[in-house]
């Protein structure tokens, strides 16, 4: 589970395979010595080793960890198959390499003259973070994880997750963040900055909708149909286009 | 003398059974409207119970249904009987930590389930708590909060809807059986067969339930054809109403319709028989806690506080 710490990247992978080997090959060497000493012994302890693993439900768990998982993401970090709708880039601002790739990389901390807005906003831990701890400096329709590796903005959660690790597990697990689509078949995953803007995380507040009647108020009137009051919810979400299914006020 | 008078017609005594079997059969003659010639008034009349009704029943009384509720709403219902499916038992999970008492999933409850507008029936109540007392006092909760936005500073909400009790009152008590737990343990009402007596209202603890004081009224072109006979067609005046998990929905695998619409994913929903359905996990990894537990109802209704 602790997932959001992993590295993937190609040369990690690598390292992790030869560790693999290397852990085999002691694990063997260290069975050969047990079994020259005391062979009983070793097969005493590889039973219970699988009976626990049997019984234990965590480690039961881990052995049966075949998630089903999309195309779009690599590894087995434990992303269930999900569809997301793409990233809410702002109009006309994606790819950023349509105006960035010719420009030089200034690395420097200054005050900026085109995503004026962005930096006026930026409220999210911003006294330790520059654009280019995220942003990709070399290809800038990637994001960038602190191992290295480079994702795409779809799977943006590796990035999110790197400090918030737990409520990444959680998002996996389907409970932070909202689902739609069909509870014992597909879900439909919101990726963070579906609802969190990820320049400035924290959730804006609502106008909530009106309270119930009082009963004291409740009275019996004559109406005409056009007189019936209203669902209040059609001013923010209107009737007629399918709003059920969609996302959360645009903000 | 005595005996003179009670060989007369007129003092012949009637005893008081006899007098009050008469009574009971004349008062009943006038409760049925023997004028009403109507073919379809008879069959609603002498319709069976759900759980009695075999497929062809069913299908008729949905037939007979969809008719009147075109004649009087001018709407084109198409009314399921989805059954229960098998191997699912509905939980749900409303994350306190989360919730910001907006009231969205007051309102989608309203539009997916036809409540009457007028008078006004919501099916979920959103209380407000201050925080840092010592426990979740019920009695100073606030439900008519309308501050101009949410989250306020100082507070906590906490929706309440139908728990969906493994052990509910309400159906103890309904004299009618006109509400049962289903397999998948959603209670549910049937609205033909609620006498309007309200035992049930005074039963629940969670005050879950609604009374249609008068016949609903809602826009027509708010009206939501797709329903259940067990779920959101139209209601009539004097019958009990309540949250039924959106059966129309979930039955067919979607997500209630309060799920769906709340901003910050605050409800969760799924199979608490399936081991890896969102509510297991909660309920596995988070601190949950049921409403008036030591009631025993065992409700279905997971609230837990994820952060």
């Amino acid at each position: 589970m602790n997932s959001c710490n992993r590295n993937d990247g190609g040369n990690d992978r690598k390292s992790t395979s030869n560790n693999i080997e290397y852990i085999k090959q002691e694990r063997s060497g260290l069975s050969d010595m047990l079994i020259k000493q005391k062979g009983s012994l070793a097969v005493f302890v590889f039973i219970v080793a699988v009976l626990v693993s049997f019984m234990h439900p965590a480690v039961a768990a881990a052995g049966s960890n075949g998630v089903e998982v999309n195309g779009a993401n690599s590894g087995d970090d434990g992303i269930p198959e999900f569809f997301v709708p793409p990233p809410p880039f702002s109009e006309g601002i994606f790819p950023c390499s349509q105006c960035h790739a010719d420009m030089v990389v200034n690395k420097k901390r200054r005050k900026l003259y085109y995503h004026t807005n962005i930096q006026n906003m930026f409220k999210h831990a911003e006294k330790q973070r520059w654009c280019l701890d995220c942003h990709n400096p070399d290809d800038r329709d990637r994001l960038r994880l602190a191992s290295g590796r480079l994702i795409t903005f779809e799977e943006s959660y590796y990035l999110c997750g790197q400090c918030h690790g737990t409520i990444f597990r959680d998002w996996k697990a389907g409970v932070h963040g909202k689902r739609t689509g069909m509870w014992n078949g597909k879900k439909e995953y919101r990726l963070c900055v579906h609802c969190h803007n990820p320049h400035a995380p924290r959730f804006k507040p609502l106008k909530p909708l009106p309270p119930p009647i009082k009963p004291g108020d409740i009275k019996y009137r004559k109406l005409s149909p056009d007189e019936i009051p209203s669902n209040p919810l059609n001013k923010i979400f209107p009737l007629k286009t399918d709003s059920r299914s969609k996302n959360a006020e645009g903000n | 003398m005595p005996k003179e008078i009670k060989g007369h017609n007129l003092s012949k005594s009637i005893s008081r059974r006899g007098f009050l079997k008469g009574a009971a059969l004349g008062l009943a003659s006038t409760a049925i409207p023997l004028g009403q010639a109507d073919a379809s008034f008879w069959e609603a009349y002498l319709q069976k119970h759900f759980r009695e009704m075999n497929e062809d029943e069913l299908r008729a009384v949905i037939k007979r249904l969809e008719k009147e509720y075109a004649e009087e709403y001018d709407v084109n219902f198409n009314i399921k009987t989805t059954k229960a499916m098998p191997g699912t038992l509905f939980g749900y999970g409303l994350d306190l930590s989360r919730c910001i008492g907006c009231r969205r999933c007051v309102y989608a409850c309203v539009r997916e389930n036809n409540q009457s507008r007028d008078p006004q029936i919501h099916w979920i109540t959103v209380l407000r708590f201050k925080k840092g007392e010592k426990w979740i006092d019920l009695e100073e909760s606030e439900k008519y909060y309308y501050p101009e936005a949410v989250p306020e500073e100082g507070y906590f909400y906490m929706p309440v809807q139908c728990q969906q009790c493994e052990n509910p009152p309400c159906v103890r008590v309904c004299p009618t059986q006109a509400t049962w737990k289903e397999p998948d343990g959603i209670v549910v009402i049937d609205y033909n067969w609620c006498i309007g007596c309200r035992y049930c209202m005074a039963s629940c603890p969670y005050g879950a339930r609604r009374f249609n004081l008068a016949k609903p009224r809602i826009r027509k072109e708010e009206l939501n054809p797709e329903s259940h006979y067990l779920g959101n067609r139209p209601r009539y005046a004097g019958v009990v109403e309540k949250c039924i998990f959106c059966v129309q929905r979930t039955r067919a695998g979607r997500y209630p319709a309060c799920v769906e619409i709340c901003p910050v994913g605050a409800r969760k929903f799924g199979n608490l028989l399936d081991p890896k359905s969102e509510i297991r996990y909660c309920i596995e990894n988070k601190r949950v806690f049921r409403l008036k537990e030591d009631l025993n109802t065992y409700p279905k209704f997971y609230y837990f506080f994820a952060t």
